[in-house]
């Protein structure tokens, strides 16, 4: 790496002559060797997914999650450092409550994506501070139905239709592409999701994995939870037959 | 200068201190709960007066927190609602943790009190008395819970409780013919035999009451409706007969 | 050593997207003699090694006590450990003033995790040198949390950290799926024969180990957390140990590994990797 060894690259407030900021790029490194997750937005609301590594059998399903609940009818999905993800998961909430307690109305997503985004870059601005070293995918229903962005370590946001971050995430854009969203129900797009995460999932690297769902959709009251256990059952049962299905081809 | 005006002046440079609050605005009524075979049951009227003047006639003054857990509230309206927000960003949080725990009533209790002894001691206290009520499954079975707090932050448990007249005029009957065992049935008996009396003898109730319970199967208020009165009571054609000194 | 440009400071990525600071404090928890911890379904068992640095002096303690429901167990840097043991002991503290209730293991595994985090993120700190297992009981059971410097903190059946942890985390992998079951005395057996494990060949006794348990019993009581008493302890060994004597014909004593350069932790990283191996604290 050209960046390497030339002192440009030591301090996040340090350009090098090239105007780029490494230590940014380093920090996004950290979440390309993620698992990988997923973000569509469906004709009726949001689906996200995670790729859960899991380093050792004896951890327990749930444990170390990477799906929080920032608000009634918000949630993120965390890529690289899933403690940095949680400051920022902590800073979400009190940006959604606080905006609640004074206006007297939920958050639109786009404004809590603003917000998040803007905690997410002050990181980058001082020496003494690191930039976070995770991505991560928010999804939201409001008045404006729902929506989905994604918040990469520099604090750049964007709105997205299907957004990925991690070590599968060229692969899983590549299938997101492929899905008519405009289309699609979230019940169908779990389905997707699943697919997307078990297809990506590189058994020869990493041993195993927890599939992570939730959805923020007119099925689940526009509440951001947990995919119900039956339907994310559902959804493995229908990834692993396709991806057998695969194999056999 | 005026009085007021230097007060004023005197406040600004942080001379004078500062004023409380010295009375309520908008109060309601007493709530009355009390335990039952299935769970907790809950009622007050829908009323609410500015000073003595009956101002507001359908307010709803009890409230379902989180999955476990009723409130009622008696005393200042504001305040009142100001609880129930704060009472809603912590279930709200408590919810959004999603592992496995929940604030039960017990909980919810032992935060409102320390909410209300604080401001007490604030001398900024929320003029309220507040009734908590619920049911959730323990390591022992299933617990049913009920508490009461007052705007100094005094705190108590009980198998029936009143707030405001009620504490007078409720507690009585409630102590002689309250049973752990009631059904449902008895107990909405038992409690409009309460409010009957309430309606009858506190000047600020009103004949349009809403009663509410929670079992372990979750929340339910129901709609308010009126009561059937009598005024025809010897008591009532003189009130005044026998009772020196009154007019 | 290892030493690059990039390891001197916390607040410094690698071009790999790596945090040595945050990675060698990861390895002073292996330094540390070995802890172990497991749970049933209503009991967690908290174990650890004791180590005296010379042969004059005590061992430091090992297992905290954080509240009737919950404690510690530490390996690494002690110091850092009883700093944080302050800190879990005032959450719970300040959680039962505010709700009269305990507060829940999940939160209090959270809330250090998230204070351990703080320090990788901010140049004038260091991370915390010391690796905890959070043991306790709350309205869903037992619970066993391991909390590392990174900020990351992963739940388990049975779980090991310190000095040769690896030989008593085999051990415990190839036990671990029947432990719901158990009842706290199998689990005190367990953490027993999983501490013997780190100690290489020397014999273990109840001056050379502490053993914990918080649970709940069958009546829906808690048994408070506590240190079990080394007279008891020293029964159960022997019982155990009389046991051996007479291997039962099914369980074929196993020998396990023991090498120390099989020590590698699973959240733990190894400084001489290859820099653009992935990053470690990721997992």
């Amino acid at each position: 790496m050209s960046s390497i060894g030339t002192g440009y690259d030591l301090s996040v407030t340090t350009f090098s002559p090239d105007g780029r900021v490494f230590q940014v790029e380093y920090a996004g490194k950290a979440v390309d060797n993620s698992g990988t997750i997923v973000g569509i937005k469906c004709k009726d609301g949001i689906v996200l997914g995670v790729e859960k590594l899991i380093t050792s059998k004896m951890i327990l399903e749930g444990s170390n999650r990477r799906l929080h609940s920032v608000h009634r009818n918000s949630g993120l999905a965390v890529a690289g450092l899933a403690a940095d993800g949680r400051q920022i998961v902590s800073r979400a909430k009190s940006e959604a409550a606080n905006y609640e307690k004074v206006y007297g109305e939920p958050m639109p997503v786009k404004e809590l994506a603003d917000r998040v985004a803007s905690y997410v870059h002050l990181c980058t601005l001082y020496w003494w501070l690191r930039p976070f070293g995770c991505g991560v995918i928010l999804g939201g229903y409001d008045r404006d139905g729902p929506q989905l962005y994604m918040i990469e370590p520099s604090g750049l946001s964007y709105k997205y239709f299907g957004a990925a971050l991690g070590k599968g995430r060229q692969a899983a854009k590549t299938e997101i592409e492929k899905l008519k969203l405009s289309e699609l129900t979230c019940r169908e797009g779990i389905v997707e999701v699943a697919k997307i995460i078990y297809g990506v999932h590189d058994e020869a690297k990493d041993k195993s994995f927890e599939l992570e769902l939730s959805w923020v959709c007119d099925e689940s009251n526009r509440q951001h939870e947990k995919v119900p256990n039956d339907l994310l059952e559902q959804a493995k049962a229908a990834a692993q037959a396709a991806l057998e299905e695969m194999d056999a081809d | 200068m005026d009085a007021c005006g230097t007060q004023a002046a005197a406040a600004a440079a942080g001379g004078e201190g500062t004023q409380r609050t010295l009375y309520p605005y908008v109060t309601g009524n007493s709530v009355i709960a009390m335990k039952y075979k299935d769970g907790v049951i809950m009622a007050c009227d829908t009323g609410a007066s500015y000073g003595s003047t009956l101002r507001y006639k359908s307010v709803e003054r009890i409230k379902a927190v989180g999955k476990h857990s009723l409130i009622g509230g008696s005393g200042e309206f504001s305040d009142f609602q100001e609880i129930l927000r704060y009472l809603d960003e912590l279930t709200l949080s408590d919810h959004m943790w999603d592992d496995g725990n929940s604030l039960g009533p017990k909980e919810i209790h032992a935060y409102l009190t320390r909410v209300m002894y604080n401001r007490r001691n604030k001398f900024d206290p929320l003029w309220n008395s507040l009734v908590l009520g619920g049911v959730k499954k323990g390591p022992k079975g299933d617990e049913k819970y009920l508490g009461m707090v007052n705007m100094i932050g005094t705190h108590f448990e009980d198998n029936h409780l009143a707030t405001g007249f009620g504490n007078h005029m409720a507690i009585p009957i409630l102590r002689a013919e309250w049973r752990e065992d009631m059904t449902f049935e008895e107990a909405i008996k038992l409690i409009e035999k309460c409010l009957l009396v309430l309606l009858y003898r506190d000047r600020s109730s009103i004949n349009k009451f809403q009663i509410a319970k929670i079992t372990t199967e979750g929340s339910t208020i129901y709609p308010p409706y009126a009561l059937k009165t009598n005024w025809g009571f010897s008591a009532f054609e003189n009130p005044s007969k026998g009772a020196v000194g009154t007019w | 050593m290892f030493r690059n440009q990039y390891d001197t400071d916390v607040t410094t990525w690698s071009p790999a997207g790596r945090l040595f600071q945050v990675e060698y404090a990861m390895e002073a928890v292996k330094q540390g003699s070995a802890c172990v911890g497991l749970r049933s379904a209503t009991h967690a068992v908290l174990a650890a090694a004791n180590k005296s640095a010379n042969e004059l002096s005590s061992h430091q303690r090992k297992v905290f006590r954080v509240a009737d429901h919950a404690g510690v167990a530490l390996a690494g840097l002690t110091a850092d450990g009883r700093v944080l043991s302050r800190f879990l002991r005032s959450e719970c503290i300040n959680h039962a003033f505010v709700y009269d209730a305990p507060l829940p293991v999940s939160r209090l595994a959270l809330r250090l995790a998230d204070k351990a985090q703080v320090c990788t993120q901010r140049s004038w700190k260091r991370p915390y040198g010391v690796g905890l297992l959070v043991a306790g009981l709350d309205e869903s059971g037992a619970h066993l949390y391991y909390n590392c410097p990174s900020g990351n903190y992963f739940e388990y059946q049975a779980f090991a950290i310190g000095s040769r942890s690896q030989a008593a985390k085999t051990y415990l992998e190839r036990r671990f799926e029947k432990f719901n079951d158990y009842t706290p005395d199998q689990l005190i057996r367990d953490a027993l024969s999983a501490i013997k494990e780190t100690l290489q060949g020397e014999k273990l006794t109840s001056s050379n180990c502490t053993i914990s348990i918080v649970g709940r019993k069958d009546d829906g009581t808690v048994e408070p957390f506590s240190v079990i008493d080394a007279k008891r302890i020293q029964e159960i060994i022997d019982s155990m140990e009389a046991a051996d004597e007479v291997p039962p014909a099914d369980a074929p004593a196993e020998s396990s590994s023991m090498q120390e350069g099989d020590d590698t932790g699973a959240a733990g990283a190894d400084p001489a990797a290859p820099a653009d191996a992935p990053a470690p604290m990721d997992i």
